[in-house]
């Protein structure tokens, strides 16, 4: 602890221009690209600007306009929405941990090659991927529908059937669910084996292993998964976009294709700006949920 | 199960979930090579007979793919030099530098992550119409240069800040230290001892943004309007529009969008796995 001479002073007032300096870019991106436009965002919301008015503020009209029930597509596709991401994360988080798991075992050969098999889908263009997933879930030609058929099965509409739309879109995003996986091996492969030793020598078996061992430890790792695909399944879009275009009956009409049209094709930005602070507020409010249960089932260890 | 038995099922079980993983990959590349008329045969046909070389060029010149290649080209090369600049340098301020309030502006600018992205993108639309710069790249482009990247699950948004910064904290106080007492400043520091040990980290992000941008899909949907300067994703939807059931051609165009990645993907194989791995540990 120095008396603060004028020398030292200095070079903490020079590093702390240093330090603005570089972070600058990043600052200026942030206040530019993300929280300005979510300010302006919020004000729009209370506006209603489109492309043919000249911008008025009318109040909270378009949040009441929405959740009165005004709108008669908004409860439904908050609704689908939510169905989507209760069946998304844990189809993809569970998928994703099982893989992640027999790769990790010792009896594995060639994990390398295995990995990249499971880790590919997930870095093709998703235009792509949803083309191939439509073409094979054609309900006449599909290769789906021919597997069905040949273990007697009658056929499914899959993406084009109301009842199968949200289920089929799972199919593709399991399948895409390989930057979960590589996460999850990663945290497995950081579980120290002495621990391990440590149940086999106390008599217990695989299921001990997995129990007492692995699921404790993978905590942190699930939660980290589970936050960051909820943030990313609450904003599915394209799958919407391209393969359903909201339908069949808007069964697919999630919350941000219904802000896209609302934008981009009704040219109502301020219902559209609306719509996007209520999805805002849902994900902090289920982010926040989510922190708040980790203190019950996160293990941190003993630090 | 230490059997053998059990190991070889337990082999024989990845093995076939691999094989049900490769199916689709398959099925792009038998459709691509089929005549329309075994397309629609059923049940379908496992393997193109005859082989339909034609498709690829029924396909490929039927849009300017060129010009999209090119395109796309142009945007990934300047969204990957932008954030591998401006990523880095902030990351060495908040991660090498000692300035009053650091933290909190690193999580605050962490923050981002959380905010919806289409909710950004409508004023971000009404910003650059207004300065009549939509259906141009800088849109696409010019964020990038302020360390935002392109919205994804895992390298978007200021991800890539966390990442390098992550790294950079890893890289030994003591360099810095004698590199001072030699007389070297800041960015000596950065541009001759920071940057050239974190080449693995700057790759696996370099990776990242050429996949996310290649991949983006929303940005150019959003702000490019001419074809002439559509993006490869904005081609295929368009070519989806055209030939909405003549399936051999439309994965003749998948399958073109996908083989540059993964061709980028099989090159630089090492730093995602690695990249992804940093980013999932440790908070």
């Amino acid at each position: 602890m120095s008396a603060a001479n004028p020398a030292t002073l200095g070079a903490k007032r020079r590093d702390s221009l240093v330090g603005i300096v570089f972070t600058l870019p990043a600052i200026l991106g942030f206040v530019m690209f993300s929280v300005g436009p979510m300010i302006a965002s919020l004000v729009l919301s209370f506006t209603n600007y489109s492309i043919s008015k000249p911008l008025q503020f009318i109040g909270a009209s378009n949040y009441r306009a929405l959740l009165t029930g005004q709108d008669t597509f908004f409860f439904n596709s908050i609704k689908v929405t939510l169905l989507f991401v209760l069946m998304n994360v844990p189809v993809c988080l569970v998928t994703a941990f099982l893989i992640a798991l027999l790769l990790n075992s010792k009896n594995i050969a060639g994990r390398s090659l295995f990995r990249t098999i499971f880790y590919i889908p997930t870095i093709i263009p998703i235009i792509a991927t949803a083309m191939i997933f439509m073409w094979m879930m054609s309900p006449d030609f599909g290769l789906f529908n021919a597997l069905l058929k040949l273990i007697g099965i009658s056929p499914s509409k899959w993406i084009y059937g109301e009842k199968f739309v949200l289920p089929s879109l799972l199919l593709m995003t399991a399948w895409c669910s390989g930057n979960i996986m590589v996460v999850f091996l990663a945290g497995l492969q950081g579980i120290p084996t002495s621990l391990y030793e440590a149940i086999v020598v106390d008599g217990g078996g695989t299921f001990a292993k997995f129990r007492h061992v692995t699921l404790p430890l993978m905590t942190p790792t699930i939660f980290f998964n589970m936050v960051m695909f909820l943030i990313s399944s609450m904003q599915a879009f394209l799958q919407a976009y391209i393969m359903t275009q909201g339908g069949p009956n808007n069964r697919t009409n999630f919350i941000v294709y219904y802000l896209y049209r609302n934008a981009f094709e009704f040219g109502d930005i301020g219902k559209a700006n609306s719509l996007g602070w209520i999805l805002f507020l849902i994900i902090v409010a289920v982010s926040a949920l989510l922190f708040w249960s980790s203190k019950y089932w996160v293990y941190y260890g003993d630090e | 199960m230490t059997t053998n038995l059990g190991k070889t099922l337990f082999r024989a079980f990845v093995g076939v979930l691999a094989l049900v993983w490769l199916v689709p990959f398959y099925w792009i590349l038998r459709s691509a090579f089929m005549g329309i008329s075994q397309i629609f045969a059923y049940p379908p046909v496992l393997f193109p007979n005859p082989i339909k070389l034609e498709n690829f060029q029924a396909a490929l010149t039927s849009l300017p793919f060129g010009t999209y290649y090119k395109n796309t080209f142009l945007i990934v090369a300047l969204c990957v030099s932008g954030i591998l600049v401006s990523c880095s340098l902030s990351a060495y301020g908040f991660s090498r530098v000692q300035w009053k309030h650091r933290d909190k502006v690193f999580y605050v600018l962490m923050s981002s992550i959380m905010l919806p992205y289409f909710a950004t993108l409508i004023p971000s639309f009404i910003m650059w119409t207004k300065l009549g710069l939509t259906d141009t790249f800088v849109p696409l482009t010019l964020p990038s240069w302020f360390g935002m990247g392109t919205a994804s699950i895992f390298g978007g948004g200021m991800f890539n800040i966390f990442l390098l910064r992550q790294f950079f904290r890893t890289i030994p106080k003591e360099l810095d230290e004698a590199a001072f007492m030699d007389g070297a400043g800041h960015w000596i520091i950065f541009s001759r001892i920071i940057v050239p040990l974190s080449k693995p980290a700057l790759i696996s992000v370099g990776l990242f943004t050429f996949l996310n941008t290649w991949n983006d899909f929303i940005n150019p949907l959003i702000f490019l309007s001419s074809e002439k300067k559509y993006t490869i994703q904005l081609g295929l939807r368009t070519f989806i529009g055209m030939y909405s059931s003549q399936w051999n051609l439309l994965m003749v165009a998948s399958f073109t969008a996908i083989i540059p990645v993964l061709v980028v993907f099989f090159i630089g194989q090492r730093y995602f796995v690695e990249g992804i791995a940093t980013t999932g540990l440790k908070g």
